[in-house]
């Protein structure tokens, strides 16, 4: 026989680990993971206001699986964030990410 | 009841690693393959060990492996968002399917409603990412950088769109349909993930369904639980997860996800010349032609003299797979293989082929197939700028000796 406290651990560590929960079938709830440490972006100048950035609306693998490109290229994405996505960025801000993608992330 | 599930205990386990550590990474043969090496394996909720390409929002690719037979384990089946956050509980007794717009009868549907209230269908169909094998253009484009990986293959059951709508009584002058799932983005600012089709594919087509069911299990909650939309023959970005809005409309809707998301060029082909940008553009539609050999797993070594057998999948749009062919000599002499059993004009088709390395050394594999209309696949890739519709001629390396 299984006793209630091995019971209830279990059940915590199955909540924990983010496996679904069946209550009755009326509802279901997953918990996701936190962001992967694959797409931690380069130590270097510029690296704190670009994660700001970017982690506001998603990961930064985004950033890390491009192809690398020149100042064009990382110009053209963050003004993309800024004018198609509404990214929350100041043009002081915009320029210095630009900066760091370039440098860190070009050909 | 001692065996408190053992197995799910230890699947939790593993998950809670999967949580708070990297679960692992790609085996040797892999790790050759330019666009996937580097990339984790992660394990998320409901899924197995998959290929992570971005964490947040959740989009993960299935191994090449998986795609041996014609049905992709839900376990394994890709996982593609556009927006965070993502769904990640629904409570099915708040829960409705709303259908509203220019009908004469607005509904809301509980997952009950939808399952007993209308026909039961059963379509099996290829959901495949519009982007899928965008790492591997050349010259590269920006987007989701995605091997092979990002399509699947399943049952689906569901019932009938056409039903749904014609119990909610389509009025005249409707032009369009449109989806929304239960996502919606942190801010405003980013645009609400929705889709539409014509209504002549929405009224008439009895394969485009509202499934509940995928591979005989409810759908994991990462592939559009409870509910998705099923539009066989075209590209994914149609299938509507997590399925909770239908509107009829009098107009051709445009908005960013339509147009100027998820376009391709106005032409035959649906390309242009390498780094051009096209004149005029169409939402993008059906799925183009494309086979691949899943095993033996590109990079490894095979015996000399004996025969190995490949096997893979191909697919196309609807037409069905005709025929499927393999080749050591760089396209000099093609061999038909072995088709599996006909799961549908939709779905994967399964084939096998043996083929035996006359000598060591290196060899290059090739695979084509050519579809119920004689559409096939080239040995030179097509380019535009998004990175959708791929089907090249795709290869493995084997090693043999």
């Amino acid at each position: 026989m299984i006793r209630l406290a091995t019971l209830r651990a279990a059940l915590a560590l199955l909540v924990l680990a983010g496996l679904p929960l069946v209550a009755g079938a009326q509802s279901r709830t997953i918990t996701l993971p936190p962001d992967h440490p694959y797409g931690d972006l380069k130590a270097a100048p510029g690296q704190d206001v670009t994660e700001r950035a970017c982690r506001n609306c998603h990961s930064t693998d985004y950033v890390v699986m491009q192809p690398h490109g020149d100042v064009r290229q990382w110009e053209g994405v963050v003004t993309k964030m800024i004018k198609v996505y509404g990214a929350s960025i100041s043009a002081e801000d915009a320029k210095a990410i630009t900066q760091y993608l370039t440098t860190q992330y070009g050909r | 009841m001692a065996d408190l599930d053992r197995r799910s205990f230890l699947a939790g386990a593993g998950a809670l690693a999967a949580l708070t550590a990297v679960s692992g990474s790609l085996g040797g043969a892999l790790a050759a393959d330019p666009v996937l090496a580097g990339r984790p394996l992660v394990r998320y909720p409901e899924k197995t060990d998959l290929i992570l390409l971005t964490s947040r929002p959740a989009q993960l690719e299935t191994p090449m492996r998986y795609f041996d037979r014609a049905i992709t384990p839900n376990d394994a089946f890709f996982v593609r968002y556009h927006t965070f956050p993502t769904p990640t509980s629904v409570d099915l007794g708040a829960w409705r399917l709303r259908v509203g717009g220019r009908v004469d009868h607005p509904l809301e549907l509980s997952l009950d409603e939808l399952k007993t209230k209308f026909p039961r269908a059963a379509v099996t169909a290829v959901a495949q990412c519009s982007g899928n094998s965008r790492g591997r253009f050349s010259p590269r484009v920006l987007g989701g950088e995605w091997g092979d990986g990002a399509m699947g293959n399943a049952e689906w059951v569901g019932a009938r769109l056409r039903d749904v709508l014609a119990a909610a009584g389509v009025r005249q002058g409707a032009m369009q349909v449109t989806f929304e799932g239960l996502d919606r983005p942190a801010f405003p600012t980013v645009p609400q993930f929705a889709k539409s089709l014509d209504l002549a594919r929405a009224i008439e087509d009895a394969d485009v369904l509202v499934a509940y069911q995928m591979n005989g299990a409810d759908l994991p909650m990462l592939n559009g639980f409870p509910v998705r939309l099923i539009v066989p023959g075209w590209y994914a970005t149609y299938w509507v997860k997590h399925l909770s809005e239908i509107q009829v409309i009098d107009h051709v809707f445009e908005k960013f996800w339509m147009k100027p998301g998820y376009r391709i060029p106005d032409n035959a082909c649906g390309c242009v010349e390498p780094g051009q940008a096209p004149a005029h553009t169409v939402p993008i539609s059906r799925m183009t032609v494309r086979s691949f050999i899943a095993t033996p797993e590109s990079g490894t070594r095979v015996a000399v003299a004996r025969p190995a057998t490949l096997k893979g999948v191909a697919f196309d749009s609807g037409s069905g797979i005709r025929e499927v062919q393999t080749s050591d000599d760089g396209g000099a002499t093609w061999h038909r293989a072995q088709l599996g059993a006909d799961l549908g004009r939709y779905s994967f088709r399964e084939w096998t082929a043996a083929w035996t390395p006359p000598r060591p050394g290196a060899y290059r594999l090739l695979v084509r197939a050519v579809n119920g209309i004689g559409e096939s696949q080239g040995y030179e890739p097509l380019w535009n700028p998004a990175g959708y519709l791929r089907n090249v001629i795709e290869s493995i390396e084997l090693q043999a000796g």
